[in-house]
């Protein structure tokens, strides 16, 4: 099958789930589906000619005709495994999802103050919350990707968080998205989160798999923030090794607004993260960090946008790789500062350790400017450990494998020691301990 | 301790060393001058392990064993010390964490039992006071935006808490000025004991106004041409090395 055949397929799965779908046809939510999926099929999947997939062949991907998941199965066999996904027992609000659809029984939402929603997207749908209708893809179906107009064609549950104004979030979020990991499916979660005005939250999007087998996350995820509201936000991609999963993060911030994030990649055979902010009121910020650690085949995509749209804004990233076998890294990195964007401050950083011969990383600054009065600077780099490093260390009486551990640790530690959960941050040290043990 | 027989060392292809002979008890300190490019900091490396050196001939005996034939980390818990001339910087890597793995290996190496978190620090305020480097040194990474003199005074804290029976200086005085290199100077003599031995490889006399050597060696063109006393340092520094040089074509 080739990549125009699985479009027609895609279509013709988005009849019969119009048919299952009922009498849900006839809601707001469902004329949205209806645009997505025409824009859907005026667009193509991407391949390598174009310039944002040039490093990235989805081919693989493409190859398989993926069904989409129903909700409710196999719910007990995850409920004896709930407690490895949950951070040693972090306190939080818990958001869990089954190959995309909410499960009430395996959540666990603590009480909220008034006005705030912690929970599912279909739920709200249902209660016909405003908020939700006016925000729901209008951060992400902006742009010509294909994989979000599949994503929107299909939309029925996700996350969904709501902070009103002047609240304060004290515990985090925990939105655990678990695949069953049963072969062939699609799961394609969308969520939202929004901010009221000086509002502050803090969330984690976690995404992990119980089974072995290939299946496609497909997930989009939108952020409002609102005026001078804070936001912390965590995504741990732990999808099994089978597994494709493709993301778009898009976000936007009002004016004095703050998003910062921290992006750790484990898992999945291709992963492909459009990671997209629009500064868009003024004095707004944003901080991406990012780690992603990779071995035998996987590929690994970071795709950032940073949208410098309103004056005195600033955006920093900092994202870092560490690469084994025969892995591939991608970063590009574009930041547009717009004719108005005066006084614009952006940094961008990407630093890449190479363990193998056969590693490789493509990385991509890609910065356009047309405003005169900004400061934009960027750096990357792609190497192996330092042998004077080695060196030194092991002229110390510390062994070779465990000089190497530490540099390689104290590598990525500059990116997990901003995770502000502390127990989700030793989780993740000690899955990166293992696998550099593990690796070499 | 140390027994350096005709000792050939190259790096890339290039030979360095060209049958050194050196020959080091306990108690001594020993300085290796000589002019630039004549092998000394090769020396000080070839016997620290650096892997990029390759030894093409000779022998070292370190305490009765075969020093070219451990890995660097074992020469270290071994006892031997090089003091870097251009010390790396480590981010990330904690400057107390990584002085108490090393001193941890070595306890380990040497069936000694391995020092706790705080019984190390009260260790390590103890030596930080040889040094007169302040605390705020140790929460930062190793050597990371530290100044030369810094970096120096981390060596010899390194030095300090590791107690090695060898230690080899490489060009510690280099960069530092004379309240640093007093600093620096003091902080080894307090570590010379009549068990150790030091090894001062040094391009200039004036670190030996403070580290002063029983024996005095200069290394040209791969080979000691000349050993003596301290006094040897004082006529270098006077009539420079071209008298050595000399001397070396008229033999």
């Amino acid at each position: 099958m080739d990549a125009s055949e699985l479009k027609s397929w895609y279509i013709d799965v988005f009849k019969d789930f119009e048919k299952y779908l009922n009498g849900e046809k006839l809601s707001p939510v469902h004329s949205l589906r209806r645009r997505a999926i025409e824009k859907f099929s005026e667009l193509n999947f991407p391949d390598l000619h174009q310039e944002e997939w040039r490093f990235t062949d989805v081919s693989p991907i493409l190859r398989h005709t993926f069904s989409p998941a129903r909700p409710g199965e196999l719910r007990g066999l995850i409920k004896d495994k709930l407690s490895h996904f949950l951070f040693g027992g972090m306190q939080s609000h818990l958001v869990v999802f089954v190959n995309g659809f909410y499960d009430h029984r395996l959540s666990s939402i603590l009480d909220l103050p008034r006005g705030a929603f912690v929970g599912s997207l279909s739920k709200a749908f249902e209660e016909g919350r405003e908020s939700v209708l006016q925000n729901v893809s209008m951060c992400a179906d902006t742009g010509e990707n294909s994989f979000t107009a599949l994503n929107t064609s299909f939309v029925q549950d996700g996350a969904f968080v709501s902070l009103p104004a002047g609240v304060v979030l004290e515990h985090p979020v925990h939105l655990l998205f678990i695949s069953t990991g049963s072969d062939n499916l699609i799961v394609q979660p969308r969520n939202l989160v929004i901010t009221g005005e000086d509002s502050q939250l803090r969330f984690i999007e976690h995404y992990v798999s119980i089974g072995a087998g290939v299946y496609f996350t497909n997930a989009v995820t939108e952020i409002n923030a609102g005026m001078n509201s804070v936001i912390d936000a965590v995504k741990v991609q732990s999808e099994n090794e089978a597994a494709y999963h493709v993301a778009t993060t898009a976000v936007t911030l009002s004016s004095g607004a703050s998003f910062d994030c921290h992006n750790i990649a484990l898992g999945a055979s291709i992963y492909r993260h459009n990671l997209n902010v629009m500064l868009k009121g003024e004095g707004s910020n944003t901080n991406l960090e990012g780690l992603y650690l990779t071995k035998s085949q996987q590929l690994s995509d970071t795709h950032t946008m940073i949208d410098h749209s309103s004056p005195r804004c600033t955006s920093q990233e900092h994202f870092k790789g560490i690469l084994d076998d025969k892995s591939r890294g991608v970063f590009n990195g574009k930041i547009l500062v717009r004719k108005g964007a005066q006084q614009t401050n952006s940094y961008q950083e990407n630093r890449n350790i190479i363990l193998s011969d056969e590693a490789k990383v493509d990385t991509k600054p890609q910065l356009e400017i047309f405003a005169d009065d900004v400061k934009c600077s960027h750096g990357a780099t792609v190497g192996q450990l330092s042998k004077e490093s080695v060196f030194y260390l092991t002229s110390r009486g510390i062994g070779e494998e465990q000089a190497k551990l530490m540099l390689i640790y104290a590598f990525a530690n500059d990116v997990l020691k901003n995770v502000k959960e502390s127990e989700v941050r030793s989780e993740l040290e000690g899955i990166l301990s293992a696998r550099i043990l593990k690796g070499d | 301790m140390l027994e350096i027989k005709n000792l050939h060392a190259s790096i890339e292809g290039k030979e360095i060393l060209k049958g050194v002979d050196l020959e080091v008890n306990a108690g001594e300190v020993h300085a290796i001058m000589g002019p630039n490019g004549s092998g000394k900091s090769t020396l000080a490396n070839v016997l620290a392990g650096k892997p990029e050196y390759q030894v093409t001939a000779g022998e070292v005996m370190y305490g009765g064993k075969d020093l070219l034939a451990m890995r660097p980390e074992i020469r270290a818990r071994e006892g031997v010390f090089l003091a870097f001339q251009y010390p790396v910087e480590l981010p990330g890597v904690n400057n107390t964490t990584f002085l108490r793995t090393a001193l941890n290996e070595a306890r380990k190496y040497n069936g000694q039992p391995e020092v706790s978190a705080g019984a190390f620090l009260s260790l390590l305020k103890k030596k930080m006071r040889l040094v007169e480097m302040p605390d705020t040194l140790l929460s930062r990474s190793v050597n990371e935006g530290f100044s030369g003199g810094e970096k120096k005074r981390n060596e010899i804290l390194q030095m300090a808490v590791l107690e090695p029976k060898l230690a080899i200086l490489d060009e510690t005085d280099s960069g530092l000025d004379i309240d640093a290199l007093r600093i620096v100077a003091n902080g080894v003599n307090k570590l010379k004991t009549k068990d150790n031995a030091i090894i001062v490889v040094t391009h200039y006399q004036r670190l030996l106004n403070y580290i002063v050597p029983d024996f005095v060696h200069v290394l040209y063109d791969g080979r000691i041409v000349k050993s003596g006393g301290k006094e040897l340092a004082l006529q270098l520094e006077e009539r420079g090395y071209d008298w050595v040089k000399q001397e070396e074509v008229t033999e």
